[in-house]
């Protein structure tokens, strides 16, 4: 059950992934990337995190991706124009694709020649697992997070100040 | 073993389907009801007695409407986007606890179709995901109004997600856990353990922020600009039509009641009972029925309607029955506790209604203020002054 | 490479037969309702609804940038929320402890949270 569940959302994360690429209007390649992130969520989920699977979909599908959407709708972008593409481009590209993708599935093998995939196997995804490595043993980056939230919140206002004015 | 628990939760997944979509019909009718009796009107009442089977006719009317798709649109999103809202609409219902563990003919079972370990933050990625329905409507529709009710409505809804998210973490605070069913299990034991009244800090403020933050994610009055219908017609779905617009209105009734649910589990004990049995408090369910249906039967001998003179007497038989049910033990064990879970859900939807007869509509600069600038820091106020209390007190 | 199959944390199976439910509900009331409902656009109805005028022109104009703000600080504020309910979970276990290292995480937020208030940009003008 989890092999097919893995397998469906797996292409569905690929499938959506290549079409993040190839569509020509933005909001059709943001609405991709959202189903990239929903897809990332339930292979985390099956891995055993589930806290980070409801984490991913609430961080990346549910905010990060709202706004995106509400630049694309905010700033009326329109359907990407295409520019006739060079020769070697047209034939090169996708062979060359092809072979990129060999030498690094090759190198990975390589690596890792006795690696194992293990459905299920971790098991700190609770949440209590999370709270008890996050306030005790990481307990510096998470204090050091809330300056990085500062600093964005910073650089936000700093970008929109003219507008505000 | 493997397959009674494929055959129970088959079982358990189309009578939860089935009693949802049932609700969703009748919440409607409800809802135009009270709205109705606030206003001193009938409401519906020539479709079956009082009624009863408006819902069924407004099934049929809009299955057999014109679906018009305007040449205009960008095709797939709207096509995607009412699907989107319907599906996560429903989809957080699968996590919620309706009772506790029964036995039925040997099989032990949880009224619930599963129980997550971290169902709290489940409803909230879902929930996370229906602004897309609605943002991606009003944009694909390709419309002035639909545009501005779509961005209207998304930007409320995740202004309002954050004083909702903290009003959230508040009672967690005192019940440590995600998991809807504990959650639930360690407010057992009567009226003062549930987090709404629970020492050392009762969630009384939270519990009031949970709910102004739940009426605005559910776009309802006094939060309902996005279909504001004097400036934007009808906001984001003003150029749907047929069963397109019924996935939207279901689906803005399907988090009506999920977030009346989560109300009910957070802040109300689910389904337990206010005082324990051992005081009498499950003979007040069966109490109540039987005071209905003898107000219904005094109503049908002196009707004052002459359709009156058969219907009332019909469902105060049918109320003194259930009330009647309720009396036996073998059905106790999770009748009661279904009768608490919707009796508390219940009173919460009345709200929602109450409040939509009576309330006017903010205005937008008004909205927007009122989260960020009001609710948001008393959220995290509370939940700071809830972290210190309770750690003071343990 | 080796596979090994655990179940995955207990309990995902029956949402996922919720959610097949869910997508194909909506999918055959529309396909249903296509069967039976009748079908007679015109140039009239099929135009963009501006109540009966001719729409002046295409509706995907420039917004303010006041919704682009919002949901700017939303991502930020989210992310900030997220990192509380783990620390919910564990509240009673981390004790006194827990309680200040919250109150310094939040109360750097909160610095943030004035400053952009100072700065105006929670108005909505």
């Amino acid at each position: 059950m989890d092999v097919i569940l893995f397998l469906v959302f797996a292409i569905i994360a690929v499938v959506c992934a290549i079409n993040v690429v190839v569509q020509s209007h933005p909001i059709s390649s943001a609405v991709s990337l959202i189903g990239v992130m929903g897809s990332l969520a339930i292979l985390y989920l099956l891995l055993g995190a589930e806290f980070i699977a409801a984490a991913q979909v609430i961080v990346y599908a549910g905010a990060v991706m709202v706004l995106f959407i509400f630049v694309i709708m905010l700033l009326n972008a329109g359907t990407e124009v295409r520019k006739g593409r060079s020769l070697m481009v047209q034939v090169l590209g996708v062979p060359l694709l092809i072979a990129l993708l060999g030498v690094l599935a090759f190198f990975v093998q390589r690596l890792y020649p006795r690696s194992t995939v293990h459905f299920g196997g971790f098991r700190g995804g609770s949440a209590l697992a999370i709270g008890r490595a996050l306030f005790t043993t990481y307990l510096l980056p998470f204090e050091i997070t809330s300056i990085l939230i500062l600093i964005a919140i910073l650089g936000a206002i700093v970008l929109a100040r003219k507008e505000l004015e | 073993m493997i397959d009674s628990f494929v055959v129970i939760t088959l079982i358990k997944v189309l009578v939860v389907f089935a009693v949802l979509m049932t609700t969703l019909a009748y919440l409607q009718w409800v809802e135009r009801k009270v709205i109705a009796h606030i206003q001193v009107r009938p409401g519906p009442y020539r479709v079956g007695p009082h009624g009863l089977l408006q819902p069924l006719a407004d099934v049929i009317k809009l299955i057999t409407k014109e679906d018009l798709v305007p040449p205009y649109v960008n095709k797939p999103l709207y096509l995607a986007a009412p699907f989107l809202a319907i599906t996560m609409a429903l989809l957080s219902i699968s996590v919620i606890p309706f009772g506790p563990e029964i036995k039925v003919a040997g099989y032990s079972t949880l009224m619930q179709l599963t129980d997550l370990n971290i169902g709290v933050v489940f409803v909230l990625a879902v929930s996370s995901m229906g602004v897309y329905g609605i943002a991606l409507a009003g944009w694909a529709s390709n419309n002035k109004y639909s545009l501005l009710g779509g961005l209207r409505s998304s930007a409320q809804m995740i202004s309002y997600e954050l004083p909702l998210s903290l009003a959230i973490a508040a009672p967690l605070l005192i019940s440590n856990t995600l998991s809807l069913r504990t959650l639930v299990e360690k407010q057992a034991g009567g009226i003062l353990q549930w987090n709404v009244l629970h020492g050392p800090f009762p969630q009384i403020f939270s519990f009031v922020i949970f709910l102004i933050a739940a009426f605005a994610e559910t776009n309802r009055v006094p939060f309902d600009l996005p279909e504001a219908e004097n400036e934007l017609v009808a906001g984001f779905h003003t150029e749907y039509s047929s069963m397109k617009f019924a996935s939207f209105f279901m689906a803005e009734y399907a988090n009506m009641i999920t977030v009346s649910c989560m109300a009910t589990l957070l802040f109300l004990g689910g389904w337990m009972a206010p005082w324990p049995a051992a005081y009498g408090s499950s003979f007040v369910p069966p109490a109540i029925f039987a005071i209905a249906g003898l107000i219904a039967l005094y109503h049908g001998v002196n009707y004052s309607r002459k359709r009156d003179k058969y219907t009332l007497p019909a469902f105060g038989v049918i109320f003194l029955i259930v009330a009647g049910i309720l009396l036996l033990p073998v059905v106790q064990a999770w009748l009661l506790p279904l009768f608490w879970f919707c009796a508390k859900t219940g009173a919460i939807l009345f709200g929602f209604m109450w409040i939509r007869g009576t309330l006017p509509r903010f205005r937008y600069d008004q909205l927007m203020g009122f989260t960020w600038k009001f609710l948001f820091p008393v959220a995290m106020l509370n939940l700071l002054v809830t972290g210190f209390l309770v750690a003071w007190f343990s | 490479m080796r596979v090994i199959v655990n179940d995955m944390p207990n309990g995902y199976i029956p949402i996922f037969i919720f959610l097949a439910l869910a997508i194909s509900f909506p999918v055959v009331a529309i396909v249903a309702a296509k069967l039976i409902r009748p079908s007679a656009p015109s140039l009239t109805k099929l135009e963009a609804y501006e109540c009966g005028i001719k729409a002046a022109s295409d509706s995907r104009g420039r917004y303010t940038v006041r919704f682009y703000i919002v949901a700017i600080l939303f991502v930020i504020f989210d992310v900030e929320t997220i990192f509380l309910f783990p620390w919910a979970v564990r509240y009673r276990a981390l004790g006194w402890f827990g309680v200040s290292e919250i109150a310094v995480f939040l109360g750097i937020l909160i610095v943030g949270y004035i400053w952009a208030y100072k700065k105006g940009a929670l108005e909505w003008v």
